[in-house]
């Protein structure tokens, strides 16, 4: 037992050394003024980005040794409330530029913010199209249930816009307080369509099929960052803010299905 | 007794725990736009929380009642096989996290829930997204207070009365109505408070099985969690405002049966 232990440690070391000379040379290292990025890092995120950014966390832990990325996934809304009221984050990453104005219009942000991606809306609907939608307009159906996320928060925004486009007149049964929300209340079988990103519809393709409409084109989100004033690990917070730029986390939002900006 | 020295190893801590629960309520009145108060309880959306969430928790509390006094009976008078493990079947929704007892709800009751699946392709009814919804979620929420108290009060209740009643010539049912229920009323009635005000506040469940809409099934709780999303804090504060002088009023009102307990 503990020669096992012994080598398990030994191998442990090992992987961390081998992880270490990857962050070295392969990852863009070289932020900001030099300061070295360690310690937990705080990244408030919109529900939409849940699949991506876990994914490009764990590639920033392992290209900065001694980092922990901590995520706050939720409603866009309800991060830039919690933020203003004082929780602590380092770096905000909202749905819309709204909700990124009321964190920067109360003085909570550093800089200004960047537009790193784009998302769009599609019609989520259980897998097969069982009800046979094809566009907006489906959704007026009496007897078709739809889910759609709350106006206060930017996939609802966005999804007023489209039917608003279409001049299409949709009666929801339920207002989510956020995207994922309403993809569950799809994937329960307890509505017959959702309006969603394009993104969260794939990281749920094993469930839903997605449904383009042209509308959605009128009603794009873009998805901005920033570092935020009362970062406690502000060095860490423009690290990360700069590996989300970078292309290697491009190519993983854009394999997500976001657009680049 | 009233007048010895509280001992001060247990004086301070119940100061400080009395200020830990008093303080988030200060903090609350702090906040409070009392200026443009009468305008903000005038809005449209607010009155309309509000009268659901009254119709719904008043519903909630008469399903419970119907339900939950046999239910407590049963514990209290009846003696069966597996009594112990009813009671501690009644009492898992008073521990599990209401928005665990929505999902459950959902997989029991949704569309494609084991019951609802039959109610939606038998009687096309479906439950979630309808006030009916709430009404189920807050009664599953509130109907362990209701159970609880209700047989603490039969079990207090000298059973000399029904044995009389009985030697008599009185059916069981009819000592429940005549002799059982006009005992523990002041029981019955605590409990159905109690169950009212935990209907009233509930969220978690009703959120998940019922949905939020507005006018359907946007009770008060779920109207402050969206207004506080929405970054309008002194609209989230208006409506805690309204909860908060509610359940004080409910409290003042039960001050006989729970604050001078015995």
């Amino acid at each position: 037992m503990r020669i096992r232990a012994v080598v398990t440690i030994g191998l442990a070391a090992l992987i961390a050394l081998a992880g270490c000379g990857d962050g070295a040379t392969g990852r863009p290292v070289a932020v900001g003024s030099g300061s070295t990025v360690t310690g937990p890092i705080t990244v408030f995120a919109a529900a939409s980005l849940t699949e991506s950014f876990t994914t490009i966390g764990r590639r920033f832990e392992a290209a900065y040794p001694g980092t922990t990325v901590t995520f706050n996934f939720a409603g866009s809304s309800a991060l830039a409330t919690q933020i203003n009221e004082g929780a602590p984050a380092d770096v905000l990453a909202s749905a819309a530029p709204k909700s990124m104005a009321v964190v920067v219009d109360a003085g909570n942000g550093a800089g200004t913010p960047t537009t790193f991606v784009r998302n769009q809306l599609v019609i989520a609907v259980a897998e097969g199209n069982p009800r046979g939608v094809a566009g907006l307009a489906d959704l007026a159906e009496p007897d078709l249930k739809v889910a759609l996320c709350a106006q206060t928060v930017p996939c609802g925004a966005a999804a007023g816009a489209a039917i608003e486009a279409a001049g299409a007149r949709v009666t929801p049964v339920t207002l989510e307080q956020d995207v994922k929300a309403a993809l569950s209340k799809l994937k329960l079988g307890e509505v017959d369509a959702a309006l969603v990103y394009r993104t969260d519809a794939k990281a749920a393709a094993a469930d839903v099929d997605a449904v383009e409409f042209p509308e959605s084109a009128k009603a794009v989100n873009d998805y901005p960052i920033v570092a935020l004033k009362d970062a406690r690990n502000a060095a860490g917070a423009q690290a990360f803010i700069a590996f989300v730029l970078s292309a290697d986390s491009v190519q993983v939002l854009t394999e997500a299905g976001f657009q680049a900006p | 007794m009233r007048t010895a020295r509280v001992p001060v190893p247990l004086l301070v801590p119940a100061v400080l725990g009395l200020i830990f629960l008093v303080l988030p309520l200060v903090g609350l009145l702090a906040r409070t736009p009392w200026s443009t108060l009468p305008a903000r309880l005038a809005e449209p959306r607010v009155v309309e929380a509000l009268r659901l969430s009254l119709l719904t928790s008043t519903m909630a509390t008469v399903v419970c009642l119907i339900l939950g006094v046999p239910l407590a009976w049963m514990l209290a008078r009846a003696s069966f096989p597996g009594r112990r493990l009813v009671r501690a079947l009644i009492t898992v929704p008073l521990v599990l996290p209401p928005v665990v007892g929505g999902i459950a709800l959902l997989l029991a009751l949704g569309r494609r829930g084991l019951v609802g699946q039959w109610l939606d392709t038998t009687f096309g009814i479906t439950l979630p997204f309808t006030t009916a919804g709430v009404v189920i979620a807050e009664a599953f929420v509130a109907l362990p207070f209701l159970v609880i108290s209700v047989e603490g009060a039969l079990r207090g209740a000298d059973s000399r009365y029904e044995e009389a009643a009985a030697t008599l010539g009185s059916t069981r049912w009819t000592t429940f109505t005549h002799v059982t229920l006009p005992l523990v009323a002041p029981g019955i009635a605590a409990g159905a408070v109690l169950c009212w005000a935990r209907a009233l506040g509930e969220f978690g469940a009703t959120i998940t099985f019922a949905g939020n809409y507005p006018g359907i099934t946007q009770t008060m709780p779920l109207a402050v969690y969206q207004t506080m999303e929405s970054g309008d804090l002194e609209g989230a504060v208006v409506l805690s405002l309204i909860l908060l002088v509610v359940s004080v009023a409910i409290l003042a009102g039960l001050r006989d049966r729970w604050l001078t307990a015995p």
